[in-house]
């Protein structure tokens, strides 16, 4: 089978930025990306949980997006100029599409 | 002096402080009791649904008055000046940072709606009517916190706080705030025609569902608290439980000065002794991301909240009935 190379990126921040995010995204040119939510977790600020939080203030997303190798710059500036001032992990890593022409 | 004390007892001894006290306490033993996350946010969708529509049918029974407007002017008034007042007692007995202190003071302007759902299920049992329009009153309070503590920190601090266009209309049309309104309008127009036709679901069950809500509060509250007591400095946890019945008091000043009924003057104490825990942490992630969510969110749901529920309320209550003799 054909594959194509392609970037995944996965971008943890909280929850009240997951709008923020979305829309600096879809102005960066990215055409798809999925919402996870995040169960659970432990950082610098300690251990911390969904469960029982009463505001989404507490809560964080996962916002994964897998795109073409020559997006990912404008995709990282976008994403940057959200997340600079806040709690947030951004990782990439190589993989691998079927259909590169979705990307 | 004994009156008092027997209403805080009687108070303590409530179905619904009772509720919160075993969350409180499950918390703090570690127990694995939990409330799915989708069921306390259908309760807490249904007590503003509540509460919002009987208000509303309230005042389509009593109708408004110049009184109304007065009040949403010194709902708004209590809230864009308590950050203030918090602010600067909170940089003179904690020794938190401008950054933090400023995030603190934003949820002191603003309110805790389940304070005011709780004291409004104390004045019923306690026999006291109150302005259906309080409901009115508690909504307009949340957002104007927000402005002052974002002041604070273009006036006082040396980072900036991004107000963000989108800001204040996620604050103003957070669910919270349209449900609680919508509910008000809605039993305002229908009045007690629309009130009867839907009693057996929002009256008969309502301080069962509260019950229900608070032991879920009690877990979160509990829970935080545990988490996050290295952060409760003496100074910061002392605040937690001075800037109630310092808000309390003006909410005093201004029910009598309004001449409010004794049961709105208590639910305006409440509201301006209660602390924000669900819009302004919110904000605050947005606005002042260097601030510190766990003393804001300790301090408001760890704090100044159980102090509310289990000892405030039934002392607003009993400074009223002395004042008024109601």
């Amino acid at each position: 089978m054909q594959t194509h190379q392609a970037k995944r990126v996965e971008i943890t921040i909280e929850a009240v930025m997951e709008n923020r995010l979305a829309k600096a995204l879809l102005e960066a040119g990215v055409t798809g990306f999925t919402v996870l939510p995040v169960l659970s977790g432990s950082g610098r600020s300690g251990h911390w949980s969904r469960e029982g939080q009463v505001t989404r203030a507490g809560g964080m997303v996962s916002v994964i997006c897998i795109i073409r190798p020559e997006r990912l710059d404008a995709l990282l500036d976008a994403a940057f100029s959200v997340v600079d001032r806040h709690i947030g992990v951004v990782s990439i890593v190589d993989c691998e599409v079927l259909r590169a022409e979705r990307f | 002096m004994g009156d008092m004390l027997a209403l805080a007892v009687g108070n303590l001894l409530s179905p619904i402080i009772l509720f919160f006290v075993l969350g409180f306490a499950a918390a703090f033993a570690r127990s694995d009791l939990s409330i799915p996350e989708a069921v306390a946010k259908g309760l807490s969708l249904y007590l503003l649904f509540a509460i919002g529509f009987k208000g509303g049918a309230s005042v389509a029974d009593h109708g408004i008055d110049a009184t109304l407007l007065f009040s949403l002017g010194a709902g708004v008034i209590l809230s864009f000046a308590m950050p203030l007042i918090a602010f600067a007692l909170l940089r003179a007995m904690s020794g938190l940072s401008v950054m933090d202190a400023a995030a603190v003071a934003g949820h002191y302007g603003s309110i805790s709606i389940v304070t005011f759902v709780a004291a409004s299920s104390v004045l019923q049992s306690a026999g006291l009517q109150a302005e259906g329009y309080m409901v009115a009153v508690a909504a307009v309070m949340e957002a104007p916190a927000i402005l002052s503590a974002l002041w604070i920190i273009a006036r006082f601090g040396n980072s900036s706080a991004q107000m963000e266009s989108g800001l204040i209309r996620e604050i103003l049309l957070n669910g919270s705030i349209v449900l609680l309104v919508g509910s008000f309008l809605i039993g305002w127009i229908t009045g007690q025609d629309g009130l009867d036709m839907i009693a057996p679901f929002i009256v008969a069950p309502f301080q069962g569902v509260l019950c229900l809500f608070l032991l879920d509060m009690g877990l979160v509250a509990g829970r935080g608290l545990r988490e996050a007591r290295s952060v409760l400095r003496p100074g910061v946890f002392l605040f937690g439980i001075l800037m109630p019945p310092i808000g309390a008091s003006l909410g005093l000043g201004f029910g009598l000065l309004l001449g409010l009924s004794p049961g709105g003057v208590v639910l305006l104490m409440t509201l301006a002794a209660s602390a924000s825990y669900i819009a302004v942490p919110a904000a605050m992630r947005v606005a002042l991301p260097e601030a510190n969510p766990s003393i804001y969110l300790t301090l408001s749901l760890g704090v100044t909240f159980p102090f509310n529920l289990t000892l405030g309320i039934p002392l607003y209550l009993a400074v009223v009935r002395a004042l008024t003799g109601a």
